[in-house]
């Protein structure tokens, strides 16, 4: 088996225009998670380190653990062992809601939108805003005029512009503007950290073109985030970082700028693997 | 520039649209104007058929005719709202009516405490629905068949299926029958009941967080779960909240029946449904406005007035609600095709 060195990764692999985002402290770091499943081992002690206005993209075959890893880090598995600190503090998320609380937003490959409600009520769907006063306090009564112009503004604060109509229903919408829909969600509430898993898989060239766009001005915005993907060409586009899962472990940490696409595919598939020094 | 472009590319699109996508995108935002039209032909047709169907006197008892089945739909809505079905109304409304009626003559229970117990009971029923439909995770189709006969068993076993009739009963149970006159267009109390059962819904369904989970878990129930809609409680709340509408439902039969019969409105569950579903409501959930039941409701009360007006067989106001219903459903799959 081949090796390829340039490895551990050093300040010398980042260019140099955002080497500043590696010098404060990580917002969301985990160690040593070990998840497992009757017999079947998930997660095998990984480690991973996130930054504010990064993007960490994960890779890794089919059941290489991206998918486990992920969810240990938002709340849908609680791993068997392991260190979870967000923001300088020990957390453990016992459900997605206690994650999205602490400002990790995740958007689920099969969107978690409803087709049937407007975009201004999927935006806000489980934290609703209601009205001032009476009307709010005891007729329940939800504020929705507040409520879709803050959802126009969340879309246009990530640059697209082919939404107009928040009262618009999410069905009408092609695939592309409904993720923008789920990212603009995340956006719009994720104080910290937001999770995209495959957020391409389904779109077009151009329409993937418009999410990568909104990926990074996520990073820009100073969020941190994780990319889950299988298209190589995407995350060799848009991330800072890649972190390569094999065979429920961490096969290293890679950049675009260490590793071409072709090395990455062969670390992955385990074809080739990273010198330890 | 691009958005220049993409603006002027929205606006071709919107010209290349069809009158028939245009009708269907109107259809697509109010489900219920179809309805509607219908309702008004149909007012038209009788009106010209026969001189005595569009009077004042006419119009008050076919909304008194409406007022059971129309209340009743109002819990069947929005359990089909959520994408379920519930056979067991008529089952708890009797069942709710008969308790009510025995406690308050057999009993000798004052009428207020007879009725709160026997719209308690109904609230109760509703509650066992939502409790196996979303603890045990059995389809609503199921577990509301089981009830309907189990609740009926019940109604009839304790009132040993005998009627009590209204001259046995206090007065408050009885009042919803009354009612009050503007010439000799009559309305009665329950009438008002519905109204009010109508407004509050209506205002639940469309102004708060839980009537916009109603349609959200009714569309997507996995979707609402990961947007942190609290599902089943949601669920558990609709069937409960249906069975407290069926039990003041039981007590505007009582005053528009005047008596308590184990076997009275033996189609309530079909009728409901079917308001429910003329009124452009999706029999798969999330989709479907409260209005367009009230429609519904009143749409098959007309056919079956305006034809014993006219002297008609009544087994053709069956024909045509079967008609309405195929159609109705038809209209439903063709709007949810619909593209901006």
């Amino acid at each position: 088996m081949s090796t390829i060195d340039k490895l551990p990764l050093t300040v010398d692999h980042i260019p140099e225009d955002r080497r500043h985002i590696y010098d404060a402290e990580p917002i969301l770091s985990a160690r040593d998670l070990v998840i497992t499943f009757g017999r079947v081992v998930g997660l095998d002690g990984v480690s991973l380190d996130l930054y504010r206005g990064e993007v960490l993209a994960v890779i890794g075959d089919n059941g290489a653990g991206k998918s486990t890893l992920i969810k240990c880090l938002t709340g849908a598995y609680l791993p068997d062992s392991g260190q979870l600190r967000l923001d300088g503090k020990d957390v453990a998320f016992r459900r997605p809601q206690d994650a999205r609380e602490a400002g990790i937003e995740t958007v689920y490959q099969q969107l978690a939108v409803i087709p049937a409600l407007d975009i201004a009520s999927n935006l806000y769907l489980g934290r609703e805003e209601r009205r001032k006063g009476i009307l709010g306090s005891v007729f329940r009564m939800l504020d929705k005029g507040g409520m879709e112009k803050r959802a126009g503004k969340s879309v246009q604060d990530l640059g697209i512009q082919t939404i107009q109509n928040m009262g618009q229903a999410v069905e009408t919408l092609s695939g592309g503007q409904r993720q923008a829909v789920a990212v603009a969600r995340a956006a719009a509430f994720g104080s910290k950290v937001v999770v995209l898993d495959e957020p391409t898989a389904a779109l077009g060239v151009k329409e993937s073109g418009m999410v990568l766009d909104m990926v990074k001005q996520l990073r820009d915005s100073g969020l941190a985030v994780i990319l889950i993907s299988h298209n190589m060409p995407h995350v060799w586009d848009v991330a800072d970082r890649i972190h390569i899962q094999r065979l429920g472990g961490c096969a290293g940490v890679i950049t675009p700028q260490s590793h071409d696409m072709g090395e990455g595919v062969a670390i992955m598939t385990g074809a080739k693997t990273l010198s330890r020094s | 520039m691009s958005s220049t472009t993409g603006s002027a590319a929205a606006e071709f699109a919107r010209r290349q649209q069809s009158p028939l996508q245009r009708v269907q995108g109107l259809l697509h935002k109010r489900p219920w104007l179809s309805p509607l039209f219908l309702l008004f032909v149909a007012f038209l047709a009788f009106f010209v058929a026969t001189p005595t169907f569009l009077t004042p006197s006419s119009m008050g008892i076919l909304l008194q005719q409406t007022a059971v089945v129309a209340a009743l739909a109002v819990g069947q809505t929005i359990v089909i709202l959520t994408a379920g079905i519930d056979l067991s109304v008529g089952a708890i409304m009797v069942l709710s009516m008969m308790v009510m009626a025995s406690l308050a003559r057999d009993g000798g229970m004052p009428g207020l405490l007879a009725l709160l117990i026997g719209v308690a009971l109904a609230t109760l029923a509703g509650l066992v629905n939502g409790l196996l439909v979303t603890r045990i995770n059995l389809p609503p189709f199921i577990v509301t068949l089981g009830t309907l006969s189990i609740f009926t068993a019940i109604a009839l076993l304790y009132s040993g299926g005998e009627s009590i009739q209204a001259e046995h009963l206090p007065r408050l149970l009885n009042f919803l029958g009354e009612g009050f006159g503007i010439g000799s267009f009559r309305l009665t109390w329950g009438i008002v009941v519905v109204v009010l059962m109508y407004a509050v819904m209506a205002f639940v369904l469309s102004q708060t967080a839980w009537g916009r989970y109603v349609y959200a878990v009714g569309d997507d129930a996995e979707s609402s779960r990961l947007s942190g809609v609290p599902s089943r409680r949601i669920l558990l709340g609709v069937y409960t909240v249906a069975g407290l509408i069926y039990g003041l439902a039981a007590w505007i039969l009582i005053g528009r029946a005047g008596a308590a019969t184990p076997n009275a409105v033996p189609d309530a569950n079909l009728a409901s449904i079917t308001a429910v579903v003329i009124g452009g409501t999706s029999l798969f959930g999330g989709r479907g406005r409260l209005i367009g039941t009230l429609i519904g409701a009143l749409i098959v009360q007309t056919f079956s007035f305006g034809l014993s007006q006219l002297g008609v067989n009544q087994q053709w106001r069956y024909l045509a609600t079967g008609v309405l219903v195929v159609v109705a459903v038809a209209i439903d799959q063709w709007i949810r095709k619909v593209k901006a």
